[in-house]
């Protein structure tokens, strides 16, 4: 059974990194794995995403409408957007935290309101303010693996060595932020 | 070992293993990242950055022809501007083998067409790979250099977007010693004179023939049986698009060789099935094989040319649904288009730019191509790398004499797409004397692919310094000495910049040169840009009057807060560019240095 995971935000946010040390993980734990991405020009602050999928024997790369176990947005309106890639059983982990695209910046549109209250009516939705976790541990880059961590845990993949999959993928200064980052994340999700 | 892969990343782990000699790429969008990993094997393969991709392909012409396996990548469009050599060369063969990759862009996710580059087998007579994935991108790059060899042919090799940008597992082997073969002088074989070229001809026809056998019996076309009176027919990435959708409902003739096609396999394929589906992105070639053997397919009546064959629209084409979804108002998500950085030294120059009247701006391909939307509107057209100056050119020679003559045009490129091709655009713009403004936004850096040197950088791909090309000195030697250098971020000087061109009736350029604000500097870059981005600019709320005239500058990082009627500037995104600064007539923006 192929599982299907959508991570969403914004370019710059760290889906990438995110996504990569998931795969990792999961290509560790045993899984065939498929992952897709797209870089170039959407990534200058654009709407991006970063498909994962993993099972026995993984096919297409890209995750359809419809398809998706999970999704993750690191900015909430990215996750309105991304909403219907989501099976109607599908789980959202919202972070609650809002990035003005430029159309609001030049004042020709306005954020939506309402937007976790939306997704939290429309699925089984997980809220996590990861954007205040980042700032405790003093530095808000971190606020992607902080997600990292909320996920595995709704997924229920805490078995995985996880901390030694994120030292070998992030740069050594920031090995023990990374990590409690991550811890951080993990609590932040009951199952 | 097992290892986790892009295609990208998997395409330079078999240039590797096939023991490549010698690769050479101009970075473009889905490509980029297959050079940039070859360039770490250095100690087996020699690779580059050119100028362009002619040069990229030419360059690997010469390196096959010497005796070395060589390699070029491009994306689609490249092989457009390296065309001409590729048409040749096939008829000249090779001597080391020579490989051709095209990444193809189904979806357009990032460049400005969709050709279907599957064409330039057939047009160009050489032989085509489509891997489907990322084992298959590593794997048939081994095969296709054997191939190379085997029938004295270059070979294109034939991915798209997400076999480029897609990640699996891959099972990778050692790397095949090849030793460079011996150079002999053959005028028969090299130089395509016509007595020569007429003899290379034949054997191109010859050469077809004996790959289309070979077709027929490789391993790469294969035929999966499911029992079912169903057949789908897919090569490259649609293949794992078909399979995701039909499971195993169906029966698969999966094409890993699609030039020239497998015919007979093709139509003993087809024999006894009640329908056959065709799956291919953009052009209907399978499709139209099948049918000239006068057998009935499903293809284009069914499935769209444009996009990409994902799963969700093979769904929709064939059962006329998608997967069942939650219901929820996506449309009131506001759309997020990319923007230009906070700190991006092109930020100053639209600008200033977009506020000027009787004027048609003339693009180029780059991140600036991001300056045609709001706030800037400061950009009528672009159409391929290099052509702002000359397209300019052709605009300003019709609007003077349409006695529009007060209608100015400036055409405006960067530093890498100048010395793509620009260069020419510009040698014209001198030769045949268009008032045009010519603008080179030079930010020491290729930025929309993702940073990587070229000629004018100091650097080589493979990180070694190297002679930096003069842009002015080039600019010069075509002949034009209106010249100004400017700091892009100083709106002042643009603003000067631009009244002083404004006045030329003779060819002018301008010239800006600031970083890319995400370039990881060189030591150089430190000593002439002291200070750069090293600080930030915040509101003085008392002052700020809620004009909004900052947030006209579309800066990522600024904001208006609708509660307050204040500016606010995202202390995370700012690097302290100052061009917000310069706008407000309250002086109420603040700059910070900051001292870690």
């Amino acid at each position: 059974m192929t599982k299907s995971i959508l991570l969403v935000g914004v370019g710059g946010q760290g889906t990438i990194l995110a996504s990569k040390i998931l795969t990792v993980g999961l290509m560790k734990a045993g899984f065939d794995i498929k992952m897709s991405e797209i870089h170039g020009m959407s990534q200058r602050g654009g709407s991006v995403s970063s498909h994962v999928r993993y099972g026995d024997r993984v096919h297409s790369p890209v995750i359809e409408e419809g398809g998706a176990d999970i999704l993750v947005a690191f900015e909430k309106m990215e996750g309105l957007r991304w909403m219907t890639h989501l099976k109607p059983s599908g789980k959202a982990i919202i972070n609650d935290y809002q990035i003005d695209s430029m159309p609001i910046l030049t004042g020709d549109f306005s954020y939506p309101k309402n937007v976790v209250q939306m997704i939290g009516e429309a699925v089984d939705t997980t809220v996590v303010d990861a954007a205040a976790q980042a700032e405790l541990l003093g530095n808000s880059k971190v606020m992607n693996i902080i997600l990292l961590g909320a996920l595995v845990k709704r997924m229920e993949l805490e078995n995985i060595d996880w901390h030694q999959i994120i030292k070998e993928n992030v740069k050594p200064k920031f090995y023990a932020l990374n990590l409690k980052a991550f811890e951080v994340g993990i609590g932040m999700v009951c199952v | 070992m097992k290892m986790i892969l892009t295609g990208n990343e998997a395409m330079a782990r078999g240039a590797y293993e096939a023991g490549v000699h010698f690769a050479a790429a101009y970075p473009g969008t889905p490509s980029t990242e297959i050079l940039e990993n070859i360039a770490h094997y250095k100690d087996a393969i020699y690779a580059e950055w050119a100028p362009n991709e002619k040069v990229a392909m030419e360059a690997a012409i010469g390196a096959s022809i010497a005796g070395g396996r060589a390699l070029a990548s491009m994306k689609h469009v490249g092989v457009n501007v390296a065309a001409d050599p590729l048409f040749t060369f096939s008829y000249l063969g090779v001597n080391g083998g020579m490989v051709l990759i095209t990444a193809d862009e189904p979806g357009m996710h990032s460049s400005q067409n969709e050709q279907d580059n599957r064409n330039y087998a057939r047009f160009a007579k050489i032989p085509m790979f489509e891997p489907a994935n990322s084992q298959e991108a590593k794997d048939m790059l081994k095969q296709a250099f054997d191939l190379s060899e085997a029938y004295d042919t270059p070979v294109l090799y034939r991915v798209t977007t997400r076999v480029c940008h897609s990640k699996g597992i891959v099972m990778c082997e050692e790397p095949k010693e090849v030793p460079i073969k011996k150079y002999v002088k053959n005028n028969e074989k090299n130089s395509p004179v016509p007595m020569y070229s007429r003899l290379m001809r034949i054997r191109v026809e010859e050469r077809l023939n004996k790959l289309a056998e070979w077709s027929e019996n490789t391993a790469l076309n294969y035929i999966v049986k499911n029992g079912s009176k169903i057949g789908v027919i897919a090569s490259g990435g649609s293949f794992v698009f078909a399979e995701e959708v039909f499971g195993d409902q169906v029966d698969y003739l999966k094409l890993g060789f699609t030039y020239p096609l497998p015919l007979k396999m093709m139509a003993d394929f087809a024999k006894g099935k009640d329908k056959i589906y065709v799956i291919e992105e953009n052009d209907p070639l399978l499709e139209d094989a099948m049918k000239q053997m006068g057998i009935e397919v499903v293809g284009k009546s069914c499935f769209p040319y444009t996009g990409e064959m994902t799963p969700d629209v093979i769904r929709k084409s064939v059962y006329g649904k998608t997967l069942e979804t939650i219901h929820i108002e996506t449309e009131k998500a506001v759309p997020r288009p990319p923007t230009l950085c906070a700190g991006c030294p092109h930020r100053g120059f639209f600008y200033a730019l977009g506020k000027r009247k009787n004027t048609m701006i003339s693009g180029d391909i780059g991140c600036y191509g991001l300056a045609f939307a709001k706030p800037f509107s400061a950009m009528d057209l672009s159409v391929c790398m290099g052509a702002s100056m000359s397209i300019g050119h052709g605009a300003q020679k019709i609007f003077n004499k349409a006695s529009e003559a007060s209608m100015r045009v400036v055409s405006v490129l960067g530093d890498s797409t100048f010395l793509h091709t620009g260069i020419n655009s510009l040698m014209n713009v001198a030769y045949n004397q268009s008032n045009t403004i010519n603008v080179i936004l030079d930010n020491r850096i290729t930025g929309m692919t993702g940073h990587q040197e070229n000629p004018g950088t100091g650097f080589t791909l493979q990180g070694e310094p190297t002679k930096e090309a003069d842009i002015e000195a080039l600019v010069r030697a075509l002949g034009i000495d209106k010249i100004v250098k400017i700091d892009p971020n100083d709106l002042n000087a643009v603003e000067a910049a631009l009244d002083w061109a404004y006045d030329q009736h003779e060819p002018c350029v301008i010239i800006t040169r600031y970083p890319c604000v995400l370039k990881t500097f060189s030591e150089a870059d430190k000593a002439e840009f002291k200070g750069a981005f090293q600080s930030k600019c915040s509101i003085d709320e008392a002052a700020c009057r809620g004009c909004r005239l900052c947030i006209k500058v579309g800066c990522p990082a600024l904001s208006f807060d609708n509660n307050l009627k204040k500016a606010k500037i995202d202390a995370t995104q700012c690097v302290g560019c100052e061009v917000c600064k310069q706008v407000c007539p309250f002086d109420a923006i603040d700059k910070e240095v900051k001292h870690d």
